[in-house]
């Protein structure tokens, strides 16, 4: 089964800084745990694929009707909180193995290495169907 | 000889090679290590060089002398003495070899498919040890890097090895519970092909073709054995249907619906020869009942000529053996044809209790509903479907049912 953990720029629930404002140690301790984290997963033989994505400062919104020109918008963006900053894509075997990583994500160090508990959104990916037998 | 007949050929040995190397060089993991590189060996060189004259013993060789090397790499002196060890224990006649054919090919699906694997980490090993496949095509198969196949695969050869089990057939007491883990493993792996068949989906046909195969070198080394014989008329009876079940964009389409001419004749009738062996012989088990639901439908001209009253007992007692609340829904919609949809309906009444919330309680209630007539129900129910499938075809499919049924003229 494969799951989607998808993680925004908005609030985390430990209610901490933005990491701008962390010291370098600590940011440094998130990135590498975010690393850990994949490497474990890739070990594991359940990570297809994790990707950071640059910030909402760069985001651009495309809107078209086909015809004439799109509407090409650049940021930044008042609800720039509801946009993507990351996903990990994993194959694992059942639902609650792809909470428990979620899980193990969502505790990622922040300031002095207390979990900023971020909301991680587990969403399934559509398969192909089971056959008739 | 060309690409294809050197790969044909390198699948059909896989097993040998790997069981002849593991019976003289002892560990598992090492020897499939080994033969996979010759394997690779094999295909680079032959369609360039031309085929060995006795090609297995060429493999043989050659994944000797890459476990032989690595055997040197490694930490030396230790690994020599076990290697002197086993050589001893596991080849004390140097003829025995090439001896190993179906039995070998048997043990291998055995220990691949070890209980103390889940199916998940039981697939891609059977599809390398004994299919001879490589990383790269399994993980192709099963859409996730190589890396990740890789490592998945090394996972599961490090549980077999640790699971410290000699290189032969269970022993008899456990060996009908270990041949029942097999043919799960043999059947969920026809299912993950089976599931897609078409466009970017090709590679994943391959793998209901190599669970045919595999299931095939389980019979010919097990042909008196009934539900190897059942589970192997089942993948055939069903896979006939596979070029009338996708339609050209790729969109499912219901056993109802298929144009039945697409079906493949040869297969139906060895898989019907198959099954009717197989009951004859005997006892009865789940795969065996679940090929002659197939065959049934496999026998009828036309969708309407199904002999819905045969099929509807076979449920009954696949749901009495197995207890299975998807059999119930099948044996609902089975029910329905014969004493019409509210017998059905009746059926499925509390099975949320025992299936949750299930995307095919709510499908098939939608097709019952529609067939009694309350389309604003049936409207509904696929809707509901639509909204809990996680199979992306399935999920059109219901839609376009809830939208079908949503724009016809009121009756």
């Amino acid at each position: 089964m494969r799951f989607m953990l998808l993680q925004n720029y908005g609030e985390v629930e430990s209610h901490c800084a933005p990491m701008p404002e962390w010291s370098p140690a600590d940011i440094q301790a998130h990135i590498e745990f975010q690393q850990v984290l994949n490497q474990e997963l890739a070990e594991l033989g359940e990570l297809v694929d994790a990707q950071g994505l640059a910030g909402p400062e760069v985001a651009k919104f495309v809107v078209s009707d086909g015809k004439g020109a799109p509407v090409i918008t650049d940021g930044p963006y008042p609800e720039s909180k509801e946009l993507l900053a990351g996903y990990r894509l994993i194959d694992v075997e059942t639902l609650d193995r792809a909470l428990a990583i979620a899980a193990q994500a969502s505790a990622a160090p922040g300031p002095n290495g207390v979990p900023i508990q971020q909301p991680i959104e587990v969403r399934q990916v559509l398969s192909a169907p089971d056959p008739e037998m | 000889m060309s690409n294809a007949d050197t790969e044909h050929l390198l699948r059909e040995l896989a097993p040998q090679v790997l069981g002849a190397v593991v019976r003289r060089y002892g560990n598992f993991a090492d020897a499939e290590d080994a033969t996979q590189e010759a394997l690779l060996a094999a295909a680079n060189t032959w369609p360039v060089d031309g085929q060995p004259d006795n090609p297995l013993a060429w493999l043989i060789r050659i994944a000797g002398r890459r476990i032989v090397d690595q055997f040197r790499r490694d930490d030396a002196r230790r690994r020599r003495e076990d290697l002197a060890a086993s050589w001893s224990i596991a080849s004390p006649d140097p003829n025995v070899d090439t001896a190993g054919g179906n039995d070998d090919t048997l043990i291998l699906v055995f220990m691949c498919c070890h209980p103390s694997l889940t199916p998940a980490a039981a697939i891609p090993l059977t599809l390398r040890a004994v299919g001879g496949l490589t990383t790269r095509e399994i993980a192709n198969a099963f859409l996730v890097p190589e890396a990740t196949m890789a490592q998945r695969i090394s996972r599961a050869k490090a549980k077999i090895s640790a699971s410290a089990e000699p290189f032969a057939l269970p022993a008899p007491a456990e060996r009908a519970e270990r041949l029942r883990s097999v043919l799960h493993v043999l059947y969920l792996l026809f299912n993950e092909g089976y599931a897609s068949s078409s466009g970017t989906d090709l590679a994943r046909a391959d793998v209901s073709d190599e669970a045919i195969r595999l299931t095939r070198a389980v019979h010919a080394a097990l042909p008196d054995d009934a539900e190897v014989t059942g589970l192997l008329a089942l993948m055939l009876l069903t896979d006939a249907r596979r070029a009338a079940r996708t339609g050209a964009d790729g969109e499912l389409i219901p056993l109802a619906e298929q144009d039945r001419a697409r079906w493949d004749r040869t297969l139906i009738a060895e898989g019907v020869a198959l099954i009717t062996e197989a009951l004859r012989r005997g006892p009865m088990g789940e795969y065996q009942i679940q090929a002659a639901i197939a065959a049934v439908h496999d026998q009828a001209a036309r969708y309407d000529d199904t002999n819905w009253s045969e099929i509807v007992p076979l449920y009954v007692l696949l749901e009495t053996m197995t207890g299975n609340p998807m059999v119930t829904l099948n044996r609902a919609v089975a029910t329905a044809m014969t004493d019409g949809p509210g017998a059905g309906l009746a059926l499925l009444d509390g099975l949320e209790e025992r299936l949750g919330d299930h995307h095919r309680l709510h499908s098939v209630r939608a097709h019952l509903l529609e067939q009694a007539g309350d389309n604003d129900a049936a409207i509904v129910e696929f809707r509901a479907a639509a909204a809990r499938t996680t199979n992306l075809r399935e999920q059109h499919y219901l839609t376009t049912q809830a939208a079908r049924l949503a724009t016809a003229p009121a009756t």
